[in-house]
């Protein structure tokens, strides 16, 4: 029987306390071993939330160096509404939103992002569904942990994700999506470079 | 006071929408906020942040320099300026030299501050608030009620009538629709617009970096689709370190919106490319409108550690009836009269400033640990200086001074008032004094003070004594309470003396502003209360007991009598309050409680300044549990009972109402005994359930624990 070892233990406790914080906010949070079965996710997601190749059903993947030319294409056959060039009129009509987060926070179910480029916003902010990919290696306890890796010299743009957009300025109730999505689906992978 | 603000104050009263929603939103907030800080060090959090921001406050010239230079290092502008006109001149000739037609703005307290958007829509720029509540006032063409929650004072059918009315006929009062209209009716704004305009919550000044918190998102649009990103930041938003930006993004969401983090927290230091691949403008205004010269201000730069959450607006029991628009058209709440008697004029702080009961709540949830009460009694006392007293005031105090003549007056009046004295109440009062009697009935003045009752009790030589500070209440009122209280403390072998030269203890004169009344006062109880050596002294009157042990020094300081200072402390040093003393004895084994008490279910009421001030509210809880007593705690037993000393004189209109809930939570509590260590919220509680016709029984500690001891 194998041995579980100490960082396998602690990564399974961040995980849980992650899913745990994200779910609270209404995020959904799907965990998934590889990469190929992070593609596969979100090309079944896709189809069924009816991504087809027309005006305001498009999904718009910011890509940048996560994907090679070969995987684009076969993903792009699985799913014709798939696009990989991010334009603000794109962004503006998608559907779905899909692109890579940097760090994940386990105790407040954060999402972290170097987002200078302004592609990683447009996916993220503009389409009512947004896909968020994250390497379970990347889990981080809480905010100090991660202030303590990012240098804001370095990075213009440093963008903090937790649930989906909301707003309780009416009467106090709690609406989810006002001017970001309104859903948030994460999806956390436990290798992610394996398949590179 | 003067007769339109008085009228706002019933207005709002009057608006059912108010009390409703935010008296629900009150009561939900204490729950969820202890709840989002389940497992956070609040203390420590607080003490980082205010460490933090004091530092900042007291070098902003220097952290704005090194702002700048970072900032700018990274290819943003910065613009410093002192005034108000500045900020507006400059984002307009910006706005004209880039042919600017349309803003979109997200949530922005800077903004608001200096009416930008008026300015703007003069020039024919079309200017559109982006937060919802935010859009939701621009277009009611209101103020906001609530730094974060501008629109927090309307129903979801005002707001449809709202949309209906300026944007699309036929919208319905439902939320997530009003929510679904406003997403889509602004994300054009966000697309077409030349220019976003955002605020900040923090500003690091070693990185030139600037952390935006929001929920929805409106933010990330704002400083991602126009090319040109304008924000304005207040000096207050300055700290020297990014590492230090952690206590202030904890406590932030926590505070504010009970949130562990918000849906997105934005951190932007320096340009970053637009759609276009053209780098974006990026102008950061750092504004001052006098934040420097608060800073040099000894009492006032603390007021600076403000991290705008508006937790002192959610707890205070005032701004819970009233809502924000009482307050002003900008900041509101305890707070938003500090920054109004600042940004504004501190004669624009005179009427709100008298809304506030000194209850203390602000200051024990406030993340900057700012002594909100504190600082607004110091915004009465620099009225009063710069505007004088009334003389009405002036002859009151002259009264209230004199205890025998005091005794005599009211002693008249209660006679005046025979005919509506029953059973030692008296409830109604003829004519301009009915407004006394409405809410709750008046204890009967007593026929005897308790001085002259004092002189009659024999007592037994003991080998320690304790000078008993009688005060107002106990002395005019309930001379009974000073009776137990000695009974009290000879059965733990103390011998109680009552100085004839005590007089006020100077919380009307202080908590007025009349600082020259409180230190005589204080001076005079000093020289009365130090006469003979007694080991302690005591006071069943916490307001009493805080005057003596904090306030002398601070009014004496105040006027500069430092050298009545050493005297004040030596008094502080012996000052106890009574159910500590009592604790203290059962203690050291000097009392014990009889066997045979039968138990008795009772709630407590947490008074302001015993709770809050003094710490001392688990003693008497402690001490009637050991007497056998079943305790039952209320809803919000820590609020204040809206008694607040003259409070409920000049303010009768919010006392009543802030007394009401305290009956309703004291009744659901369903004890047959309610104990109090307070005289003050005793007369209010006992008057007002008296007025109702209620058979609970309100005794002060003091009484219920003459019955238990041996």
């Amino acid at each position: 029987m194998a041995t579980t070892t100490e960082s396998q233990n602690s990564v399974a406790l961040l995980f849980d306390m992650f899913k745990m914080r994200a779910t609270a906010v209404s995020a959904e949070v799907e965990r998934v071993s590889s990469k190929a079965l992070a593609l596969e996710f979100i090309v079944r997601t896709l189809n069924k939330e009816d991504v087809e190749d027309k005006a305001g059903s498009h999904a718009l993947w910011a890509a940048s160096g996560f994907l090679d030319a070969a995987e684009r294409a076969q993903l792009q056959s699985a799913v014709p509404g798939l696009r990989f060039e991010v334009t603000r009129e794109l962004a503006a009509e998608a559907k779905v939103g899909i692109s890579q987060m940097d760090w994940a926070l386990a105790n407040t179910g954060t999402l972290v992002q170097t987002a200078d480029a302004v592609d990683q916003r447009l996916v993220s902010t503009l389409p009512p569904l947004h896909i968020a990919i994250v390497s379970t290696q990347s889990l981080l306890p809480d905010l100090p942990a991660v202030l303590a890796r990012i240098d804001p010299r370095k990075s213009a743009y440093l963008a903090f994700i937790t649930g989906p957009s909301r707003t309780a300025d009416i009467e106090r109730v709690l609406t989810i999506g006002v001017h970001g999505p309104g859903r948030l689906m994460i999806v956390m992978v436990d290798d992610l470079e394996g398949a590179r | 006071m003067n007769k339109e603000f008085k009228q706002s104050i019933l207005d709002a009263l009057a608006n059912p929408n108010l009390g409703g929603a935010l008296g629900r939103f009150s009561e939900a907030y204490r729950v969820s906020r202890a709840k989002a800080y389940e497992g956070v060090d609040f203390e420590a959090v607080r003490h980082a942040i205010a460490a933090v921001k004091s530092d900042a406050a007291g070098r902003l010239d220097e952290l704005a320099e090194q702002f700048k230079s970072a900032a700018e290092s990274r290819g943003a502008k910065v613009f410093r300026t002192t005034s108000p006109q500045a900020v507006r001149d400059y984002i307009l000739d910006l706005a004209r030299k880039h042919g600017v037609k349309s803003v979109v703005k997200s949530k922005s307290m800077a903004s608001e501050e200096i009416h930008l958007n008026k300015h703007l829509q003069e020039a024919g720029i079309d200017v559109q608030e982006t937060d919802l509540g935010e859009w939701i006032i621009q277009l009611a063409g209101q103020t906001p009620s609530h730094m974060v929650m501008p629109a927090i004072h309307m129903t979801k059918e005002e707001v449809a009538e709202v949309f209906s009315d300026k944007v699309e006929e036929g919208q319905q009062a439902n939320i997530p629709k009003l929510v679904k209209f406003a997403r889509g009716k602004l994300r054009p704004k966000f697309l077409n617009a030349e220019m976003g305009i955002s605020g900040a919550n923090i500003a690091v000044a070693e990185t030139g970096s600037l952390v935006i918190v929001t929920n929805e998102g409106n933010a990330r649009l704002v400083t991602t689709l126009p090319k040109i990103h304008v924000a304005i930041v207040g000096l207050e938003k300055l700290i020297e370190r990014f590492a230090d930006i952690t206590p202030i993004l904890t406590a932030l969401p926590r505070s504010a919106t009970s949130q562990l983090l918000t849906s997105y927290v934005s951190i932007i230091s320096g340009p970053v490319p637009n759609t276009d691949g053209t780098p974006k403008e990026l102008h950061i205004i750092l504004m001052d409108n006098r934040r420097n010269e608060m800073s040099h201000d000894p009492r006032f730069k603390q007021a600076l550690q403000c991290i705008r959450c508006a937790s002192c607006l959610n707890v205070c029991p005032v701004f819970r009836l009233v809502g924000g628009h009482v307050f002003g058209k900008v900041y509101t709440g305890g707070i938003g009269t500090i920054l109004t008697a600042w940004f504004n004029a501190l004669k624009e702080s005179d009427e709100i400033q008298s809304l506030c009961i000194q209850c203390g709540n602000c200051k024990d949830v406030c993340p900057g640990m700012i002594d909100i009460p504190d600082l607004i009694l110091e915004l009465r006392r620099r009225l009063a200086v710069e505007q004088g007293q009334p003389m009405v005031q002036k002859a009151i105090f002259s009264v209230v001074n004199n205890r025998r003549m005091f005794h005599t007056m009211l002693r008249a009046a209660s006679l005046g008032q025979k005919p509506f004295v029953k059973q030692g109440f008296i409830r109604h009062l003829p004519l301009f004094l009915s407004s006394m009697t409405e809410f709750r009935s008046l204890p009967e003045i007593a026929a005897e003070p308790f001085r002259d009752r004092f002189k009659k009790i024999r007592q037994p030589k003991c080998a320690e004594k304790a000078a008993f500070f009688g005060g107002c209440l106990v002395d005019f009122a309930y001379p009974e309470m000073g009776e137990k209280l000695v009974e009290v403390l000879n059965k733990a072998g103390i011998e109680v003396t009552f100085p004839e030269g005590q007089t006020c203890c100077g919380a009307p004169a202080r908590y007025s502003g009349a600082y020259e009344v409180a230190s005589q006062n204080g001076a005079d109880n000093i020289r009365a209360l130090l006469e003979e050596d007694v080991k302690y002294v005591v006071s069943a009157c916490p307001t009493c007991t805080v005057a003596l042990k904090q306030d002398f020094i601070a009014s004496l300081e105040a006027v500069g009598r430092t050298d009545e200072l050493p005297a004040a402390r030596k008094l502080a040093e012996k000052v106890v309050d009574f159910s500590t003393l009592v604790g203290q004895m059962i203690d050291e084994g000097r009392l014990r409680f009889k066997d045979d008490i039968p138990p008795v279910k009772f709630t407590y009421h947490d008074s302001c300044h015993y709770k809050r001030t003094l710490h001392a509210e688990q003693t008497p809880r402690r001490l009637m549990k050991q007497a056998g007593h079943e305790l039952v705690e209320m809803q919000e037993c820590d609020m204040c009972c809206g008694m607040g000393g003259s409070y409920t004189l000049k303010l009768p209109e919010l006392s009543a109402p802030i007394l009401e809930r305290k009956l309703v939570n004291i009744e659901q509590a369903g004890a047959p005994l309610l104990l109090i260590d307070c005289p003050g919220c005793v007369m209010q509680i006992r008057g007002g359930l008296d007025k109702k016709g209620s058979k609970i029984k309100v005794e002060h500690t003091v009484e219920r624990l003459a019955e238990c001891l041996e």
